[in-house]
């Protein structure tokens, strides 16, 4: 299987989503539209971020692919082993390690430095779409930087429940111009968004790309009186102990018992072995 | 590399397409998302008088669905065959170019290139402006891709600050010089020096 071009797509294509990246790179959270291409797996799945890295990768690259901050489940396994076998890169678990990082719902825990590249799979990269679905619209929104709709609906949010409900896809503004959508992470992960590393998304059904170049400006929307909160379950990780990271739940029996781990495998396997041990964790050397 | 009078339109190109197109793009990438860092970016050798950096870019950026336009001191026979060999990329006015490569003095005005429409302002044109690196810097940049702000060498300095002011829509640079290119996208705000 070694008659693919290098990292799967033809060069014409890769040209194509070169250009969109620019494009995106200059207009910071703009939805640039390119034409994304069938890839081998089903729309949903990374598509958008498998056609970015692609584009992206040089033979040089270390990736790392996360699904919701683990290495080891399908989505990212498939994908790593996808651009194993069709580009030849390195992979790597260690997120210190990687030069290119693919991830779906997630930023990992470990601060990125500069000559690291984040690539975001996107399901639906419009902010606007659940409030306006029509995509002419919410193009003339975005030019007139209307954006009223959507402080409605968080504020909607606060005379229902009593706070802003919107716990992931948590939408922001970059550089006080477009609003965006981060993608699916949960909102704990936000004020990461300011960060060293060069974030690319992609969004395969839906046709965009965007971008934040590193330290752009990116804020959370909220009001003066709710500020923006990012949450995350109130528990020690019951593994590794840590107390600063997004956190899964997961049941245990059918009697209510519960433990808190890390979402990212990476920080928590760093951390254990760093000899940290949380409530449920076992002492080194035993079966992760 | 050496320029040799033996050089034809068919010479010159990515001696490995996949693998220089991805390097240049990852040259070109780093340059667009950290305005005024130069990176280096090598692989084609252009026809004389044309940077390396210029012409990697072209090959890794141009093909037939990209319009070029050569102001006139680059608009010779030798580069448009080279282009034509190379990439596929049609020739035209400053209208109706995707891409634009000359000097500063013969680029100007800006105001000719498109510049992207309020709703879709992607659809603008990238101009590759060849100039000379090295000299002292005279503005000041700060913007997306910078952590406080970068001082630069420029061309010119308020043909910029007027196209950022078009922002989100405008223009976007690259500067070459021998093997090196640096960018500055329409985001990033210019203050002059001294």
């Amino acid at each position: 299987m070694s008659d693919y071009n290098f990292a799967y797509l033809d060069e014409q294509t890769k040209r194509m989503i070169r250009r969109a990246i620019l494009k995106g790179l200059a207009i910071p959270g703009y939805q640039v539209p390119f034409a994304s291409r069938e890839m081998p797996m089903p729309y949903g799945w990374g598509t958008g971020g498998v056609q970015v890295s692609a584009a992206t990768l040089t033979p040089d690259d270390t990736l790392k692919v996360i699904d919701q901050g683990a290495d080891d489940t399908t989505n990212a396994v498939s994908i790593r082993k996808f651009f194993e076998r069709t580009a030849g890169v390195e992979t790597t678990e260690v997120t210190a390690k990687a030069s290119v990082i693919q991830t779906r719902h997630r930023i990992p825990e470990a601060a990125l430095n500069e000559d690291q590249i984040l690539v975001y799979q996107v399901p639906i990269p419009e902010p606007l779409r659940f409030l306006e679905p029509r995509e002419t619209e919410t193009r003339k929104m975005h030019a007139l930087e209307e954006y009223g709709l959507m402080h409605v609906k968080l504020y909607e949010d606060i005379s229902q429940h009593g706070d802003i409900a919107t716990s992931y896809a948590y939408p922001v503004k970059v550089e006080d111009r477009y609003v965006m959508d981060p993608s699916p992470i949960p909102k704990f992960d936000n004020p990461k968004l300011e960060m060293a590393a060069i974030q690319l998304f992609g969004a395969g059904r839906e046709q965009r790309i965007y971008a934040l170049p590193p330290y752009t400006k990116v804020v959370s929307l909220d009001f003066e009186d709710f500020p923006f909160v990012a949450s995350k379950a109130d528990h020690p990780c019951d593994l590794c102990a840590a107390e600063d990271s997004y956190l899964d739940e997961v049941i245990l029996d059918d009697a209510g018992n519960r433990m808190f781990v890390c979402s990212d495998t990476d920080y928590c396997r760093s951390r254990r072995a760093e000899g940290h041990v949380g409530r449920l964790g076992e002492q080194e050397g035993a079966a992760a | 590399m050496q320029k040799t009078i033996e050089q034809s339109s068919f010479s010159g190109g990515f001696s490995e397409p996949a693998f220089d197109a991805a390097y240049g793009f990852r040259a070109a990438m780093r340059a667009m998302a950290r305005p005024g860092e130069r990176q280096e970016i090598g692989g084609a050798v252009p026809p004389a008088g044309v940077s390396d950096a210029a012409g990697s870019l072209l090959l890794t950026l141009c093909d037939p669905e990209t319009a070029i336009y050569l102001t006139s001191e680059f608009d010779t026979p030798a580069l448009r065959e080279w282009i034509a060999f190379h990439t596929g990329a049609p020739v035209v006015a400053p209208e109706r170019a995707d891409f634009a490569l000359g000097g500063w003095e013969a680029i100007a005005p800006l105001e000719r290139f498109r510049m992207g429409t309020a709703e879709y302002p992607d659809r603008s044109c990238t101009l590759i402006v060849e100039m000379p690196f090295g000299e002292a810097p005279n503005a000041t940049l700060r913007g997306p891709g910078i952590k406080d702000s970068r001082d630069v060498f420029l061309p010119a300095v308020a043909p910029f600050q007027k196209n950022a002011l078009s922002y989100p829509q405008g223009l976007d640079f690259f500067f070459t010089s021998g093997s090196e290119l640096m960018a500055l996208p329409r985001s990033t705000s210019i203050t002059a020096k001294g």
